[in-house]
């Protein structure tokens, strides 16, 4: 069956099913099949006529209708009108299936005119399947591996951090050898099995202090600056009941930080993140309130949200989240590049928020960490080899709620944050952060599927039974794209006005002027009003508080926060014209920090405008470079003097007009372009103000009344 | 050094030095204020670059003098307010501001331009460019000494059946003389938007017998549909507390007419939100609570409204192919925002440049939008209650709508922004008085258009990334997921606020290179062809690609 994967089986179906979307208000249905297999839930439509327009963006391994195991968030069944969750054993068979993914698609399943056989078979093997504990080795990318052994490792330019070269040589980049060397203390996993094979330390620190406490107490390195100073991490010691071995505990680490604060090494500067940032608790919550608001069951949903929207967001704390996250990446630049201080970040596993800053502030500071496969790179190294709980956070396994928590999905959405601001500076698009997090639930690759290396490392050992399978499995890492996307499809994930290398001409790089910014658009007004910084507040106190008194003084006092050398820096580097190839930061006031409109809203058809969102400009642009592309053709023709005919034209594939902003994710989700008119009105919270109740021009309503 | 760049025809009134002036943002600092007839300047030199404020008098709202503690004979305080974005200001003046701003500059400015904006506007051109006259709607004179109504333009299209008399027993039903006129046709169904008062029903429910056939007139005008639909802009209730000196049609003396109330509140309301939205953007922004700030001004949310209202206009229009009658109290605020939105939607062309300034032109500046009495030209009552925000609430509508569809307009975001800053500057004359009749006398001749300034510098004002999405109607969602506060015109004077760099910049570059690049190949096959005669085999490949680059279309 074509339909099928290498290694995947049919566990149970049902036919007659019908998948329906909700359209301007009915319900559109169409009939077929709803089979489970062991890596996805899957519609097969009756009426498979093949698509004429195949779209221009496919993922291969995932269709339209196609939800893997691990990518259900939520399954309800619908008894009577009433919505229930579904988990474990059922008793009563629903007569509609409402599927919420993890990546915010709704799926409506009626399965009224199923016969009951199935609908008990097709549910009870949903639920189990996607909602009930596993085992490792039950998850698709082990039948996949070894069903289809000849797999490519893929490796393309991406750095695995796997082997001691790599870091060596991400040493060299970052010229941290000098003080910094590579060690293979964990070869065999002796030091740590929460540990990579390979990391790196302080010249300076001994192997036995590593094997002292597997690891804890040790710094870690992640990355030097181009000034020397470096990013470290470090594990932290559980509280100890203990009193002498808290005492022990803490004379190690005195030691290992008097060890590195003298020279050659910088000022040390700690951070402990478990009580600077929000805790994992907080940001698991603050993102399940925030799914929720796209999670939309129908279109009166959809406008009852809209009504509240702003509040709901800002209630949801996921924003919040998010604007703490890039303040405490901007503190650690600040420090790294302008103190000239090594920061050593501390978390109990350093696993989890550690690699949220880290990666980051890497982002802010490293141009290479833009490119793709610097970005790539970057997650192997302080994600997928640097030891962070995939598996456990993304409670791939189903083994407890409690583990889990969006941390690396809060990194793509500061990176987001990143890129919306900063376009340019960046090689690849929202796009590619889109189906980046789309990937976390795909259980082909073993990028996202393993708590460490040690544990992908001992399950990729087959147990071998039979003669020809030797060796170890081989498992596709997501990093090779093709096995996604077709290089069309690709094309997307590629960002068209990337500013590649900076131009050494420097008469060439003059600020673009923004007329706008803070000055009224007038004619031949000179445009220079760029304000430069300075203070001289405390000459000017006194004449404010004792002349002005507090009217005018409230203004100037309003900026009197404590971290003044964070905000001098943050202002400073605001005020001057940006370079995309240095040192990035982000935008960080409240109406800067946005929602990640293509990963959230993608899905939901009241939200799709035709012929708008950024794919408008993006296919713009794409033309453009086409154009120009075939032009460069002719002129080369030209020059060589071919005499071929007339070059071909550039077949025009892109019409913005008629692509939606859900392009390229939902193509046809929405067939009709009528409108999407709102169905909620505002409850008149002012009905009571005498200012609603008058006519525009004022009559003055006591006496014309009378 | 220290003194204003003046503009042909500004002259200085008064200049003080020693003048300090405390910004928000910075602290306080000391330099010259210069007061001319056209802005206040202050520049100070002790900064590098040297500091600099520039407001024309026009934008300023109030001036305060602030309570002095005596300290030193000279010293008072002033704090100055302005209409819209919010430079509060005090000056510990050693001289004298001049209370009494002599108003309305833009009689005095005498800056020569390439273009004259006073032609972009033609009325007979743009109804021409509709398909009018046609054999269902005539273009009247009968205004043409602004009899019939006053604040309508001498120009209308009526429907070719209605007869004078008629329709001056109309005018006497409606408000303010203001009868249903037509302002939009759809090109294919003959579908058309008209725009009018409310009715003078009064308490007693009121009928008038022209003005029900003229309504069952504009619905025949229209072949495609049985039925007219009447937009009211306002909420029903407040239609109904104000039904003293107007109201609404009913359905009995309207049987083929179907109401449709669109909840959208007054001036007041609007006026009210702009003033609680200065108090979350200024001076500083509380970013812990933005989202619920924003939340509380409700300006948002009337956005959706006004474009919610457009949507459905446009989509009877377009889908229900019906023709629609829309109107308010007096037809000339909330009537002209959902016209003209409606025909944003609608009709591509308004969607250039050109078509944007007709449309101002035509659906605002002619039809009465009182833009003197609503922006306060050169008077000093701030607190007026006829002051409202109207105008910038459809640009900013405009500005959402840009935003939604980046490729479909052929304006940029700065393009807008002047518009609005000479709503308020008084430079330019397109903004003043409160009707066509007042206008006539000396705007045009006396005054430079906006116009004349935007369309000699197209290049400034053109969005790189536009396609002409011809005849394609675009509808915005009116959601709030899909709207945002406009940081770049409401924030705009924080400085933490820097615009981001807009990725135009590379694709201003790209365009470069492809014009270089089709110059090159053009080049080279001129030299081509030349051989190619010499050596007499005739290739007839042409350039195939136009001169100006900039507009790709579909």
């Amino acid at each position: 069956d074509c339909f099928f994967y290498t290694g995947e089986l049919l566990l149970c179906e049902a036919s007659t099913v019908y998948k329906y979307i909700q359209e301007d208000g009915s319900n559109r249905g169409t009939c077929g099949k709803l089979v489970c297999t062991n890596f996805k839930i899957a519609f097969l439509d009756d009426d498979s006529a093949s698509d004429d327009n195949e779209p221009q963006f496919k993922n291969k391994i995932v269709g339209e209708n196609d939800i893997t195991l691990q990518c259900v968030d939520q399954i309800y069944g619908v008894y009577d009108e009433k919505k229930k969750l579904l988990t474990g054993q059922l008793r009563k068979y629903p007569e509609k299936l409402i599927i919420y993914c993890k990546d915010l698609r709704v799926f409506n399943f009626c399965l009224r005119y199923t016969k009951e056989e199935e609908v008990k078979r097709i549910v009870s093997g949903i639920v189990h399947h996607s909602q009930t504990p596993k085992l490792l080795k039950r998850l698709f990318l082990f039948s996949y591996a070894s069903a289809a052994p000849n797999n490519t490792d893929g490796r393309n330019q991406t750095v695995m951090f796997d082997t001691l070269e790599d870091w060596r040589d991400e040493l060299e980049r970052t010229k941290g050898n000098v003080k910094y060397k590579a060690v293979t203390t964990n070869e065999g996993y002796r030091v740590s099995e929460k540990l990579p094979l390979y990391f790196v330390v302080p010249i300076c620190v001994s192997e036995e202090s590593i094997l002292k406490y597997q690891g804890r107490g040790i710094p870690i390195w992640c990355w030097s600056c181009h000034n020397g100073a470096a990013l470290l991490k470090m594990s932290a010691f559980p509280k100890e009941q203990d009193d002498s071995t808290s005492q022990m505990q803490k004379a190690f680490l005195d030691g290992i930080y008097k060890t590195i604060s003298k020279p050659p090494y910088e000022l040390l500067k700690m951070d402990d993140l478990s009580s600077s940032l929000p805790s994992l608790q907080d940001i698991q919550t603050a993102y399940t309130r925030f799914k929720q608001l796209f999670l939309i069951d129908n279109s009166t949903d959809f406008w009852a949200t809209d009504v509240k929207w702003f509040s709901l967001l800002e209630s949801t704390n996921w924003l919040e989240i998010i604007r703490r996250v890039l303040k405490k990446a901007i503190e650690v630049a600040e420090c790294l590049e302008r103190q000239h201080t090594n920061v050593l970040l501390i978390e109990e596993s350093a696993t989890d928020l550690c690699c949220v800053i880290s990666s980051l502030v890497q982002v802010m500071m490293d141009s290479y960490s833009r490119t793709k496969s610097g970005f790539q790179s970057l997650i192997q190294k302080e994600w997928v080899i640097g030891g962070h709980g995939f598996l456990d956070r993304c409670n791939h396994l189903h083994k407890s709620d409690k583990e889990e928590a969006p941390v690396f999905l809060l990194l793509l959405n500061c990176v987001w944050q990143l890129v919306q601001q900063y376009p340019p500076a960046f090689e690849f698009t929202e796009t590619y952060l889109t189906v980046l997090s789309d990937s976390l639930y795909v259980p082909i690759f073993s990028t996202f599927f393993f708590n460490s290396q040690h544990q992908k490392d001992t399950n990729t050992v087959r147990v071998c039974c039979f003669v020809d399978a030797v060796g170890p499995f081989r498992f596709l890492t997501v990093w090779d794209w093709s096995v996604q996307f077709d290089p069309k499809a690709q094309a997307f994930l590629n960002n068209p006005l990337y500013a590649e290398k900076p131009k050494p001409d420097k008469s060439q790089r003059k600020t673009a002027r923004f007329k706008h910014q803070r000055q009224l658009s007038l004619p031949l007004t000179p445009t220079k009003s760029s304000t430069k910084r300075g203070f001289f507040r405390e000459e000017t106190d006194h004449l404010i508080k004792n002349i002005l008194g507090r009217r005018i003084g409230k203004f100037i006092n309003s900026s009197d926060e404590p971290s003044n050398s964070f905000r001098e820096f943050y202002d400073s580097w605001h005020s001057k014209p940006v370079d995309y190839h240095g040192l990035l930061l982000p935008h960080i006031d409240g109406p800067e920090i946005k929602v990640w409109a293509q990963r959230y809203l993608r899905w939901i058809p009241e939200a799709q405008l035709h012929g708008g969102g950024t794919i408008a400009m993006a296919a713009k642009i794409l033309d453009l470079m086409e154009e120009v592309q075939s032009l460069q053709v002719k002129m080369d023709e030209e020059h060589s003097q071919a005499i071929s005919g007339d070059v071909h034209s550039v077949p025009l594939l892109r019409n913005s007009a008629r692509l939606s902003s859900l392009f390229p994710f939902a193509l046809l989700q929405r067939q009709s372009i009528k409108p999407a008119l709102p169905t909620s009105t505002w409850k008149d919270l002012e009905d009571e103000d005498d200012l609603v109740k008058r006519d525009d021009e004022f009559v003055d309503l006591s006496g014309g009344m009378s | 050094m220290e003194e204003a760049p003046l503009f042909p025809g500004e002259s200085i009134k008064v200049i003080a030095k020693d003048v300090m002036y405390i910004c928000p943002f910075m602290g306080a600092v000391s330099g010259t204020l210069t007061v001319t007839d056209f802005r206040m300047y202050i520049k100070s030199v002790e900064r590098d670059p040297p500091f600099v404020i520039d407001v024309p008098l026009g934008v300023i709202s109030r001036v305060e003098k602030i309570g002095v503690q005596s300290h030193g004979d000279n010293s008072c305080g002033i704090e100055i307010v302005c209409k819209v974005w919010h430079k509060e200001s005090a000056c510990k003046c050693a001289g004298f501001l001049s209370d009494q701003f002599p108003p309305l500059f833009a009689f005095s400015y005498k800056e020569k331009f390439a273009v004259n904006g006073w032609k972009v506007y033609d009325p007979m051109a743009e109804y021409k460019r509709q398909g009018l006259p046609n054999e269902s709607w005539k273009i009247s004179k009968i205004n043409s000494t602004y009899e019939l109504c006053d604040t309508y333009p001498a120009i209308l299209v009526v429907p070719t059946s209605v007869k004078d008399d008629d329709l001056s027993k109309v005018a006497a039903f409606r408000a303010k003389g203001r009868v249903p006129v037509l302002s939009w046709i759809h090109p294919e169904s003959q579908a058309t938007i008209t725009r009018c008062s409310q009715p003078s029903v009064g308490p007693n429910d009121k009928r008038c017998k022209e003005d029900e056939k003229y309504l069952q007139t504009i619905m025949d005008a229209n072949a495609q549909s049985h039925k007219l639909i009447i937009f009211d802009a306002r909420q029903n209730s407040v239609a109904d507390t104000n039904k003293v000196g107007g109201g609404y049609e009913s359905e009995s003396a309207y049987p083929n007419a179907e109401l449709v109330f669109l909840e959208i509140h007054n001036i007041h309301v609007m006026r009210e939100s702009l003033r609680k939205l200065k108090e979350i953007v200024y001076p500083t922004i509380d970013e812990t609570r933005w989202l619920s700030n924003v939340d509380s001004t409700h300006w948002l949310e009337y956005i959706r409204m006004l474009l919610a209202g457009a949507v459905r206009i446009a989509d009877k229009i377009e889908s229900g192919k019906t023709s629609v009658v829309v109107h308010c109290s007096d037809g000339w605020d909330r009537t002209a925002q959902l016209t003209a939105l409606a025909m944003l939607m609608l009709d591509s062309y308004y969607r250039t440049i050109k078509g944007f300034e007709v449309l101002i032109e035509k659906e605002w500046i002619s039809f009465g939008h009182r833009f003197a009495m609503r922006v306060g030209h050169g008077d000093d009552d701030h607190a007026d209650a006829d002051r409202s925000p109207i105008f910038l609430q459809f640009i900013d509508c405009v500005w959402q709508m840009t935003k939604q569809f980046p490729a479909a307009f052929e304006f940029n975001e700065l393009f807008l922004i002047t518009i609005l800053d000479h709503l308020y500057s008084c430079l330019f004359g397109t903004f003043l008085c409160n009707c066509e009749k007042e206008r006539l006398k000396e705007v045009s001749t006396k005054t430079i258009s906006l116009w004349s300034y935007i369309n000699s510098q197209l290049d400034e004002f053109t969005n790189p990334f536009y396609v002409n999405y011809e005849n394609h109607v675009l509808y915005p969602v009116a959601s709030l997921n899909h709207l945002e506060l406009w940081v770049n015109y409401y924030v705009r004077w924080n400085p933490r606020m820097r615009p981001q760099v807009p990725i135009h910049q590379n694709l201003k570059e790209l365009l470069a290179i492809r014009t270089e690049l089709q110059k090159k190949v053009e080049d080279l096959q001129r030299e081509a062809a030349t051989r190619s005669i010499s050596s007499s085999s005739d290739r007839g490949s042409s350039p195939s690609h136009s001169a100006t680059p900039v507009h790709t279309s579909v």
